[in-house]
């Protein structure tokens, strides 16, 4: 199963979890992400978990990694779709406060940044 | 007479693949007792910290197995992650909040930190070259 499917729109890299967010599909999210920021050169990042329901401390780091990569163009990275169980990881994790929270990947998209 | 009212022993392999395998376990072996989707997740969430902590610094990645344990007396559910691998030499600092010895691997050193959140009680015990054992226990109310 795929962990994750990928698309850039309108200076984002959507990236759409298919799969629970632990160390076997993190690697794998890190390496994709990684490379179509680099080909694209989109500089937001919006991490869509409407697909799953399960994230434990690599998804977090998936997320931190994420994060210091685009903050450094001056980027953004947006989460949409949390269920409560992810929500909790990411306020425990105090990922939260960094992060742009949006009701639907439609809202981040169209916020021109 | 039985210790425990009902008990699970899982030996996998110390693969990434496995990590769901043993939640879905966990997951499995809770249900009778009814618990909440918060206490499922709590108890996921714990054993899958625990679980990547031998694959990744246990074992270093490389081949091993890990023996997961399950157990339940009423409503109180113990859970062991034991492996054989390199151990760890100072366990207080390994299970400081954001402490990793692998940044560069995008590890948020959060392990410990959830496994003891969303517990009751958290024990590991360790030695070096030999490998770790962590117990947990978690009560369903």
């Amino acid at each position: 199963m795929q962990a994750a499917e990928y698309e850039i729109r309108e200076g984002w890299l959507l990236i759409r979890l298919c799969a629970d967010l632990d160390h076997h599909s993190a690697m794998a999210v890190r390496e994709t992400a990684d490379r179509m920021l680099e080909r694209s050169g989109v500089k937001n990042v919006l991490f869509d978990f409407s697909g799953i329901d399960f994230m434990d401390s690599s998804g977090i780091g998936v997320i931190m990694g994420r994060y210091r990569q685009v903050s450094f163009w001056g980027g953004r990275v947006g989460v949409t779709g949390a269920s409560e169980n992810i929500a909790r990881i990411m306020n425990f994790s105090g990922l939260n406060k960094i992060l742009s929270h949006y009701e639907t990947v439609e809202d981040a998209v169209k916020e021109t940044v | 007479m039985d210790k425990y009212e009902n008990e699970m022993w899982l030996t996998f392999q110390a693969k990434s693949c496995n990590e769901a395998l043993a939640r879905m376990a966990v997951a499995g072996f809770l249900t009778p007792l009814n618990p909440t989707l918060t206490e499922l997740a709590d108890a996921k969430t714990a054993v899958s910290e625990a679980v990547t902590n031998a694959i990744i610094h246990g074992y270093e990645e490389k081949e091993g197995l890990v023996e997961l344990w399950c157990a339940r007396t009423g409503k109180e559910v113990w859970f062991s992650v034991k492996d054989y691998g390199c151990g760890i030499e100072d366990i207080v600092t390994a299970m400081e909040p954001m402490y990793t010895t692998k940044p560069e691997e995008e590890r948020s050193g959060m392990g410990f930190s959830f496994m003891e959140a969303f517990t009751d009680e958290l024990l590991v015990e360790s030695v070096p070259g030999e490998g770790t054992v962590v117990k947990m226990k978690k009560i369903i109310r």
